[in-house]
């Protein structure tokens, strides 16, 4: 057992098979993929964004966009890689099917993974294109720069893939994600810079916030959709390159922990 | 020479204090049925997974077609069929696409897979269930299809772990009717089992497992013929009943009795047993039958396979 990771093609062949169940299955999630984020951009744009005044004179929808379109490639990884790669390890044992072939278990995970960043990346694609329609009522979108969000969607895909399979290695029941959405991926959803601006807060706040993966991804989403790239940007992207490893590595160790045995 | 398909020197496996497998050593012969038969927890899982590299070895040599499991898992992995104990069909996909999906994990083109599994359905009579959910599918379908996807690399090696383990009778006939066409089709199998009548069946050769070791191993008939005998007499009496009859056999050349509950198992005394059951004319109490593996099992360790 090496610490580096064994991988190779079979790494595709994994993310081969989630893309063709997708595609075969699409139908049954097609409904709440698509009316959701007009549900959300909705409720929050035109409902909230009314309403709250933010201290440095920006609208509250500008405010909003980009904590939204880094929210929900966020959320198509974690229930992707958490819930998803939960029930194909141990309800539909799966992973131990793929393992009995040439594929390795780094590959099994490094193939949910890129998955999971592609869930993110088509689910960026359809928000952006949301935003767009929306709009002429909403602008949420001021810089042909929010383009980026699509292809930017691979940072939060990657690291929240990373974090959700890790958690799923460590898993010993399915009721175990409760806890991994409400003192997780709910408090992330909230604090993570996405619905109230940091620079206002006090300190303690803002170190707290430094800790949360989604703040330095909303941070960087914020600097692309204004079209205004600025250098604390590459240490929100070192942040996010570095916790993505490290949950990687970390999914990787208590994957091979629970499958090779 | 070729190598042989799987050898294994003194291989040990531990879980913490656990010896799970504690010391076997036995060698495959290429084209053989090889069978590992022991209860629950004798390890023979535990033995299967480290062949297919699933399980690191603690101690010991194992090797596959001359390759080494710790060295080489993939390459070993690409010549092995595997036939798991669980049913762990990919239930998000339809019968063919399992199939398909299976294939490409091998590096195997979808061209070269679309006629193999053609032939692997038909030769499993799953071709009008090619479309049908995996969920669909009845027990004994679900394990044909799990063999036919083992077969999906053409391996050089089948390894089955208790291929008919919760099937109805009826099913496990037509999974052994498929695992003896395969055989006679020259396929190495390595399969494990606590069915004597299984192991019977199918096995050329086999192994009998017990608390992680080998207590005996050769073909079935030898195995019977040496530690059973041609016939065996169960007396199913109470131990104060029985004890005159005991007594009775107790100076005969070569007898050897197991007490097990209600039942008195005798072996080696031929003669004298049939002598017996003569006397006593009721197969209810005094029943004289052929000697199977179950008595090899129950002669080498003093109880049931299957308790």
């Amino acid at each position: 057992m090496t610490v580096r990771p064994d991988l190779s093609i079979g790494s595709y062949r994994v993310w081969q098979r989630n893309r063709d169940v997708t595609f075969r299955l699409w139908r049954t999630e097609f409904i709440g993929i698509t009316v959701e984020p007009f549900v959300v951009i909705l409720a929050l744009g035109l409902g909230l964004g009314q309403f709250v005044k933010l201290g440095s004179g920006e609208r509250y929808v500008a405010f909003l966009a980009p904590g939204l379109l880094a929210m929900f490639p966020m959320f198509a990884a974690v229930f992707e890689c958490a819930w998803g790669s939960y029930v194909r390890l141990e309800m539909q044992h799966t992973y131990d099917a793929i393992i009995a072939t040439p594929v390795s278990v780094d590959d099994v995970i490094t193939g949910e993974i890129l998955w999971g960043t592609t869930r993110s990346v088509l689910n960026a694609g359809y928000i952006l294109a949301v935003a767009a329609v929306l709009n002429p009522w909403l602008h949420m979108i001021a810089s042909p720069w929010a383009l980026a969000v699509v292809p930017l969607a691979v940072v939060p895909g990657l690291l929240f893939s990373a974090i959700s399979i890790c958690f799923a290695s460590v898993a010993r029941a399915m009721s175990q994600f409760s806890y991994f959405f409400n003192l997780v991926i709910n408090p992330m959803f909230w604090f993570g810079g996405a619905f109230f601006p940091f620079d206002e807060l006090p300190r303690w706040a803002q170190v707290l916030g430094w800790f949360i993966p989604l703040t330095h991804v909303v941070d960087v989403y914020r600097g692309f959709i204004r079209g205004e790239l600025s250098w604390s940007m590459a240490g929100d992207m070192a942040w996010v390159a570095v916790a993505t490893a490290v949950f990687y590595w970390l999914g990787l160790m208590g994957m091979r922990r629970r499958l090779i045995q | 020479m070729t190598p042989l398909p799987v050898e294994a020197t003194r291989l040990v496996k531990t879980y913490g204090s656990l010896r799970a497998v504690d010391g076997v050593s036995f060698a495959v012969q290429p084209g053989e049925c090889f069978g590992f038969l022991g209860p629950n927890g004798a390890g023979k899982s535990t033995v299967i997974r480290m062949i297919t590299c699933t399980s690191p070895v603690t101690g010991g040599t194992l090797r596959v077609a001359g390759m080494d499991v710790r060295l080489n898992g993939r390459a070993i992995k690409s010549l092995l069929g595997i036939v798991p104990q669980e049913d762990n069909l990919d239930p998000d996909l339809p019968v063919r696409q399992n199939l398909e999906v299976y294939a490409r994990y091998y590096g195997i083109s979808r061209e070269a897979a679309e006629g193999r599994i053609a032939e692997t359905l038909a030769l499993f009579q799953l071709t009008e269930k090619a479309n049908a959910q995996v969920d669909d599918l009845s027990g004994g379908m679900k394990r044909r299809l799990v063999i036919a996807r083992a077969l999906v690399n053409d391996p050089q090696i089948l390894v089955l772990d208790e291929p008919t383990t919760g099937l109805d009778p009826q099913a496990r006939h037509l999974v052994w009717q498929k695992l003896r066409m395969l055989r006679s089709r020259g396929v190495t199998m390595f399969l494990t089992t606590h069915y004597m009548d299984e192991a019977a069946h199918l096995c050329d050769r086999l192994v009998i497992m017990h608390r992680g070791s080998i207590l005996a191993q050769g073909n079935p008939h030898d195995l019977i013929r040496d530690h059973a005998g041609e016939v065996v007499l169960e007396l199913r009496l109470d131990a104060d009943e029985r004890a005159p009859l005991l007594g009775e056999l107790a100076g005969v050349d070569g007898v050897a009795i197991e007490e097990v509950e209600d039942i008195a198992y005798i072996f080696g005394a031929a003669d004298a047993a049939r002598r017996i059951a003569a006397r006593i004319a009721d197969p209810a109490i005094a029943f004289l039958r052929p000697g199977n593996l179950e008595d090899v099992f129950l002669r080498l360790t003093g109880r049931g396979l299957l308790d």
